[in-house]
């Protein structure tokens, strides 16, 4: 037992079990971790070209740059999928296999299961950047060096205070994904059938991201969740420059408030026949 | 073998529905207007055929679905508001166990003690080795769920209703998948909780199972509810029927009908008739005192199949 029963300390500790046991989540992390190791080697081998991901150029000299590529990469597909497969299995999964029953005759309200299950969730993604942004930093700094990072301004910071910054950066990105894991929350209170609920909240996002891309709604932008999953390069600048990213929390929060009220709304009335 | 000769069983009422209604959309009712009460420390087998409404009770007992209509009360706290209250003293078994797959038999049982607020930590895994000891799984707790038969599966989720005492258990089909001992087991482990005082309601296929353990029964068909009671008194109110045989069998009739008996039919070799609340004894004296020669007399109580026929008049098909 690594978390004492407290109020819900003990369901969470199980919840957060149950996740970082299950062979397909370790499997999954292993996967995100790969890509940063592949993209540094290919980087360190055929140097960094203008038309690859962005911060690629600034590699050369620092390789804390390959956390900031690798989660610019990720967040087009990887991490929000991982996400979504996480949140898919939160309350369908249990109604799949007819374990929901059984945690609601225990009893465990179902605000409480649902707080538990939202809390977990969001320790996972977490869990996810960090084992990201500590594989790419790592490698990072094995196949560059650990060198002064020059900023967006021009000047330059020494190498902790440059992981700081970075720190920072994971953590807005960790912000994004907790509205994803918001929206994949609602979509498996909908249904019995955990893959379906993930299917339909990435669903979501890539219409998300392909209306992003299309100036002609640009109206819509504003409203839009992945319009602001790269609006971490005020952080870069030298003194740090927090209005893009306190403007971009704005919208994660929103879609947080708004779809985990919605699976609460949804969970606490629904009949359970699974 | 039958648990209620041996136990007092209270007036109060462990489960109690009132006007208990559950409609779909424009279906006709799952369950209408059940009025459905179990006593205290009875051993209540709930019988119905398939569809007739008996899981779609048991689920708005337990609070996972709202009733349309109606009001449910478990141990005295109302459902589904008392949940948090009342919950921890039923354990249940519901629609065939349901346990996550990777996880040990042990591990699945710790997963949902954690959960249970009103169990503490310090003894949790000496209760759960008295569970599992319990329902004879003790030897293949470190084993996978996925490995299990589904006898063991059965086992594992009977072990999950008795992680804590109860004072009502709620199984459904609790034999199922199980063998020959198993079934055993299971029976004469219903036997001993009901004996320390445990209300069970029972949902089951099997008439054996009833006539076994049982010293309640509930009937359901078609969403309501046909008949409820202590068996040997439904089985004693039910179609019972005496038979006067005699060599003129039209005045055993005539004397049965003057007695103000129903349902008189004679046959070549005698009389019968419904005796209602006529004893036996008073039947006897009075066909003999009219004249008629008796040559035999029989009190015949219905089987609990011929019962339960008589109140489905369907037996085991699907409720339409």
């Amino acid at each position: 037992m690594s978390a004492a029963d407290g109020v819900t300390g003990g369901l969470l500790a199980s919840e957060l079990r149950l996740i970082v046991t299950r062979r397909r989540n370790i499997v999954g992390l292993t996967v995100l971790c790969v890509l940063p190791i592949v993209l540094g080697v290919v980087m360190r081998v055929y140097g960094p070209t203008g038309d690859g991901p962005p911060f690629l150029a600034g590699l050369t000299g620092n390789g804390l740059f390959l956390v900031l590529a690798t989660l610019a990469v990720e967040m087009t597909v990887f991490l929000p999928m991982a996400v979504c497969i996480l949140a898919g299995d939160t309350v369908a999964g249990e109604a799949g296999l007819g374990t929901l029953r059984y945690l609601l005759v225990v009893p465990v309200s179902r605000r409480r299961l649902l707080a538990v299950k939202f809390a977990a969730l969001l320790i996972a993604a977490a869990i996810g950047v960090v084992a990201v942004a500590t594989t790419a930093g790592v490698t990072g700094v094995a196949l560059f060096g650990a060198g002064d990072l020059v900023t967006l301004s021009g000047g330059a910071l020494g190498f902790w205070p440059a992981l700081g910054r970075v720190a920072l950066i994971a953590g807005y990105v960790t912000a994004c994904l907790a509205a994803v894991a918001a929206i994949g929350l609602f979509a498996s209170t909908l249904t019995e059938q955990p893959v379906g609920a993930a299917v339909g909240a990435f669903g979501w996002l890539v219409v998300d991201q392909v209306l992003g891309g299309i100036g002609a709604v640009d109206w819509l932008h504003p409203f839009l969740l992945s319009t602001y999953w790269s609006d971490w390069a005020g952080l870069l600048r030298d003194p740090v420059d927090v209005t893009g990213v306190l403007g971009g929390l704005i919208s994660p929060a929103v879609y947080t408030v708004v779809f985990a009220t919605a699976a609460w709304a949804r969970f606490t009335t629904a009949d359970v026949t699974s | 073998m039958t648990t209620g000769a041996r136990r007092p069983v209270s007036g109060r009422r462990a489960v109690r529905t009132t006007g208990l209604s559950k409609t779909y959309g424009k279906a006709p009712p799952a369950v209408d207007d059940l009025d459905l009460e179990v006593p205290e420390g009875a051993v209540m087998g709930f019988l119905g055929p398939n569809g007739s409404g008996k899981t779609t009770t048991i689920r708005m007992l337990l609070g996972l679905i709202e009733p349309s209509r109606g009001r449910v009360e478990l141990l005295g706290e109302p459902m589904p508001g008392g949940a948090a209250q009342v919950l921890p003293k039923v354990g249940a078994l519901v629609e065939g166990p349901a346990f996550h797959p990777y996880l040990s038999g042990r591990d699945n049982l710790r997963r949902l003690d954690a959960a249970d607020r009103s169990t503490g930590r310090a003894d949790r895994d000496a209760r759960i080795s008295l569970a599992l000891d319990r329902v004879g799984l003790l030897k293949a707790a470190r084993k996978t769920y996925r490995a299990y038969s589904l006898g063991m599966k059965q086992r594992l989720a009977l072990a999950a209703a008795l992680l804590r005492p109860r004072d009502l258990l709620v199984l459904d089909e609790p034999t199922n998948g199980l063998d020959p001992q198993g079934t055993r087991e299971v029976r004469s482990l219903i036997a001993d909780l009901a004996a320390d005082g445990t209300t069970v309601l029972l949902s089951t296929h099997l008439l054996s199972e009833v006539s076994q353990v049982c010293s309640h029964v509930a009937v359901m068909h078609r969403g309501g509810l046909k008949a409820q009671g202590a068996l040997a008194d439904l089985a004693a109110r039910a179609g019972r029927r005496v038979r006067v045989d005699s060599p003129e069998p039209a005045a055993a009739a005539g004397a049965l009908t003057a007695l103000g008996l129903a349902e008189v039919v004679t046959d070549g070799t005698g009389a019968t008739a419904e005796p209602g609340e006529t004893p036996p004894e008073k039947i006897i004296a009075s066909v003999v005192t009219a004249g008629v020669p008796v040559v035999g007399f029989r009190v015949h109580a219905p089987g609990l199949e011929e019962l339960f026929l008589g109140l489905t008049g369907e037996g085991f098909d699907v409720s339409g």
